[in-house]
This record gives C-alpha cells, structure tokens and sequence, in this order.
C-alpha cells in the first residue's frame, strides 16, 4: 500500500480530531508531571495544521508532510513544537521524490526517530514520546506492508509502559520518581499521531 | 478561573499591545511578530543580547529591554517557549552586525526552539553564541538528566552580559562573562499557591491551606516536596542554606542577591525574607553587595519567593553597577 498526499491530509485530520478531543486530557497529564500546556500547544498547533492542508493541494505525500511540519514548528512552541516538527520534516525530506509505499514511509520514520533522539538529545527508556516511536517503528521492521490493526496495538501497548518509567528527560524529570505511575503526555499525543494513522490505513486499505 | 482576561487564546496577543502603550518612547514590537525590541534597535557595530521565553514571567523577559541590559525579548505563549521563527525574528531585530547572544533558561523547550533559530540565523550569516543559565540548585544535576531549570538568576546574566555588550565586549567576551555568571549564580524557589494559565482554566496543582511546596520552577509546576507551611525565617533559611552548600562561598565574598517574589506575595513578605536571608549571609562572613527584593521573574499569580546568590568578583561588580535604563531593572 502506498499513502497519497490525501492519505497524509487523512492521518493529520484525524490526529487533530483526537487531540482537539483529549485536549483536556493532555494538559492534566502535563499537569501531573510537567507544566500542563501540552494539551494547549498540540491542539493549536494542529488546528493551525489542518487549516494550511485545507488551503492547500498537494501532488505528494512528502509536500503535505512538509507543511505539516513548517506550521508545527512555527505554532506550537514549547517541547512539542521542535520535535513534532523535527519529526514530519525528517519523514517529508526522506519521502522527497518518492511514493509513499511501505518501505520509503518506513525509512522516513526512521529519519523521523533520529531526528527525535538528536534534537531532544535523547534515547529511549527516559519517558518521552521516543518511548513510543521506537518500539513502533522497530514492530513494523518486522512487517511487509501496513498492519493498521498491529500498529495502533503496539503503540498502546508502548504507551501503557511510559506508565511505568522514571522520567529523566523533559520537564517530567524534575519529579524524580513522583513522575513514575504516569503516562507521558508527549507518548500518549504520539499514541493519538498513530492511532490516526492506523485508521488512515484501515479506510483506505 | 478570575482574571482580567478577554479570550484566553489571545493573551499574549493583547499583553503586547498594552507593554508598548506604557513604554512608547522606548519599545517597540517587531511587525506580526511576538517580538519585543529597543526602539533603537539594532544597534550598529554592538552585540546583540536576546532573551525570551514564555510569558507570564513578567517584568521577564521584555521588562529588561533597555541600555545595558536587553536588545529584545521573544515572547511565548503563556509558559510556553516562544517558537524558533519568532526566535529568529528576535535575533534578526537585535542584529547590529557584530553578532547576537542568546540567553537560555534550561527548559527542554526553550532550549530546542533557541537552538534551532540560533541555526536559522547561522544559514542566514549572522554570528550566535549562547549561554544556557541553570542556577535552581532544587533539581539535581546529572548525566541522565537535562539538568537544572533556570529561574531569577537568569535576572543577573541579563544584567551582566547587557553591560558587558554596552561597553564594546565582543561576541566571545560577552559569552565568557555569561558563563561566569552561570557558573556562579544559585538560586531556589517555594511557592504557597499554585498559579492558572489562562488557557487551561485551572490551577496547575493544589495545595491544602497548610501546605507548601518546595523547589518549585516558574511555570506552575509542582516542586520537588510539599511541607507542612512554615515561618519565614524557617523558609529563608531552608532556601538559603540550599543555595549556598550547592557552591564554595568562602568567607569575605561579595555576593549579590535576589529575593524575587512569584507574582502574588507582597513586598512586605519579601523583605520579612530578606532580613532573615541577610542574617544569615552575614553570620557566614558574606559580603552583601547588592541587594534586589521584588518581582523579577515571577509565574503569573502563584504566591511564593525564590533566593538567588550570585559570588561575584572585580569584572561582575563593575558590570552589575553599569547603568541600565530597562523599566524592571532601575538600581
């Protein structure tokens, strides 16, 4: 299966659904461990997102993704901002000049991982959304194609686990150990960016 | 929530608005920007000094704008880092052709969007250094972790590094003298009440009328441990002591200090502090340079106080007395 340039308008849609949603949801996870705006800059951001797709046509996945990127960066602020950003540019730039089918996405995903760790100067197991891109991105290595079903499991599932670390990196870290027994506001926005996309691929698989 | 707010989404927006039509003379606001400058910027052959970061800090980070202190300052949203287009904004409007310092707190945020514009301005031929201030002695400085925030202290690299610029000091001079301040400013916080940024509606945590919580930062977050409330003297004296075992303060140095208050505790209570906080320098042999009691970076109208130490030497002395005409900073 390959994503279109309206699949990528599909899965942003359907993410700023789901935080335009659990907006409330979001700032009280922040609330807990950190500063309690992640709800508040997410659900700007992506408006701000879905507005620019709108207003636009695109011929590829990789300028929708571009976009994307550009107008999280330039919204959001905070944490949130640069790494979302960082994110969906990586993925855009890899897909340059590409169809979208598994393996380019894949990759791009990868970019997108490397872009995370870099600039959050970061690693997996510190409760940050790295905690859920990566055990994706690793359980679709093992797949030849889109598995909408297994994706969004694995991404729950790696969310659930951010329950249980002690946060050394972000705001969180300043808890010490009052942060562990809660999620990750930044892994659960992450649950929701492939959440959408499993649904993206289940309607249009 | 009680706030004399119109649309909590455009705080910031009308915030601006208001800060220029105090100070005509000698701010202005870049163009479709959130980005506060000297009227008179940029000046030439000068280095630029930047600061920034969210708002609801205020006299921060825009209040310090002045000679000697701040060329501009990017604002964010409400505790929120401002993002790295409007950064670059900033840099661009302080850029006098001898390059452009950035003042950091070390907040994961701020750091990243700082950064990223710092790499803008760099593609686009302007010369960035930066220092990253992380004086809250209240979190632990590992290598697992992002280190220590920065609170008030960031109020005497501001000031130091302003002048160092005032003065002539190149790029590299002005980025040496941050260090030095960085290296030797401590400070920490508590708070009575937490603080509700307007767009979340509700308070950022709660505190039963007995509680108190210490080691908080400046953006509403909960601190480190809650306590049983205590008197002042007890609280400046667990905020002192805190500040000072965390550096060598060797008998005779001159220190200068902030009692800073967090936006709803009254001028009375910070000086309540400061005489305990300035029995207790003296008792160690410390020399009480300069003093500032008030609200220099505060966390919208959450009550409570941060103590900040700064050893200073010959070079910080004489900078820390340079003039300054920033509205927040008139010693």
């Amino acid at each position: 299966m390959e994503l279109t340039a309206n699949d990528i308008i599909t899965w942003v849609n359907k993410t700023n659904e789901k935080i335009q949603n659990n907006k409330e949801y979001l700032t009280s996870l922040d609330q807990a461990v950190g500063d309690g705006d992640h709800g508040i800059n997410m659900a700007r951001g992506f408006k701000e997102v879905v507005a620019k797709l709108d207003d636009n046509s695109y011929e590829n996945a990789s300028d929708a993704l571009k976009d994307t990127a550009m107008t999280l960066m330039s919204k959001v602020g905070g944490a949130a901002g640069p790494l979302y950003g960082t994110a969906f540019l990586k993925l855009s730039t890899s897909l340059k000049d590409k169809s979208a089918e598994y393996t380019h996405f894949l990759n791009g995903l990868e970019e997108s991982l490397a872009g995370l760790k870099q600039r959050g100067k970061s690693q997996e197991g510190e409760k940050t959304l790295i905690d859920v891109w990566a055990p994706v991105i690793e359980k679709m290595k093992e797949q030849e194609d889109f598995d909408a079903a297994l994706l969004k499991d694995t991404a729950e599932s790696a969310l659930e686990k951010t329950k249980d670390i002690k946060a050394t990196k972000g705001r969180a870290s300043y808890l010490g150990d009052r942060s562990i027994g809660h999620l990750d506001p930044g892994s659960v926005s992450s649950f929701y960016v492939f959440e959408a996309l499993a649904e993206t691929i289940e309607g249009g698989g | 929530m009680k706030k004399i707010v119109n649309d909590p989404e455009y705080v910031v927006r009308d915030m601006l608005e208001g800060l220029i039509a105090a100070h005509p003379d000698t701010l202005k606001q870049i163009p479709e920007t959130t980005v506060v400058a000297r009227k008179d910027a940029p000046i030439d052959n000068k280095v630029g000094i930047v600061s920034g970061g969210g708002s609801g800090h205020e006299p921060a980070h825009a209040g310090y704008i002045g000679d000697g202190m701040l060329d501009a300052a990017v604002c964010g949203e409400v505790f929120t880092s401002p993002t790295p287009d409007q950064v670059l904004e900033g840099i661009k409007a302080a850029d006098g052709g001898a390059g452009v310092f950035l003042i950091i707190k070390n907040y994961t945020g701020d750091v990243m969007n700082f950064d990223m514009a710092a790499e803008m301005a760099e593609a686009e031929g302007i010369d960035v250094e930066k220092v990253v201030v992380n004086d809250d002695v209240a979190v632990e400085d590992s290598a697992s972790t992002t280190g220590r925030r920065g609170i008030a202290g960031t109020i005497f690299v501001h000031k130091i590094a302003g002048a160092k610029a005032a003065a002539g000091g190149s790029l590299q001079e002005v980025k040496d003298i941050a260090e030095k301040v960085t290296g030797n400013v401590r400070s920490m916080g508590m708070a009575l009440t937490p603080c509700t940024v307007p767009a979340a509606g509700e308070p950022s945590f709660s505190l039963n009328e007995d509680e108190m919580e210490i080691g908080i930062g400046i953006h509403g977050e909960s601190g480190i441990e809650k306590k049983e409330v205590t008197s002042a003297n007890e609280i400046a004296e667990e905020l002192t002591n805190n500040v000072l075992e965390d550096i060598e303060f060797n008998h005779g140095d001159d220190v200068a200090l902030i009692v800073n208050g967090m936006g709803a505790t009254p001028e009375m209570e910070l000086y309540i502090l400061n005489k305990k906080v300035n029995e207790i320098l003296v008792e160690r042999g410390l020399n009480i340079y300069k003093t500032l009691v008030g609200n220099y970076m505060t966390a919208l109208e959450m009550s409570g106080c941060s103590v900040t130490l700064l050893k200073l030497d010959e070079e910080m002395k004489s900078l820390l007395d340079a003039e300054s005409s920033a509205p927040a900073y008139n010693i």
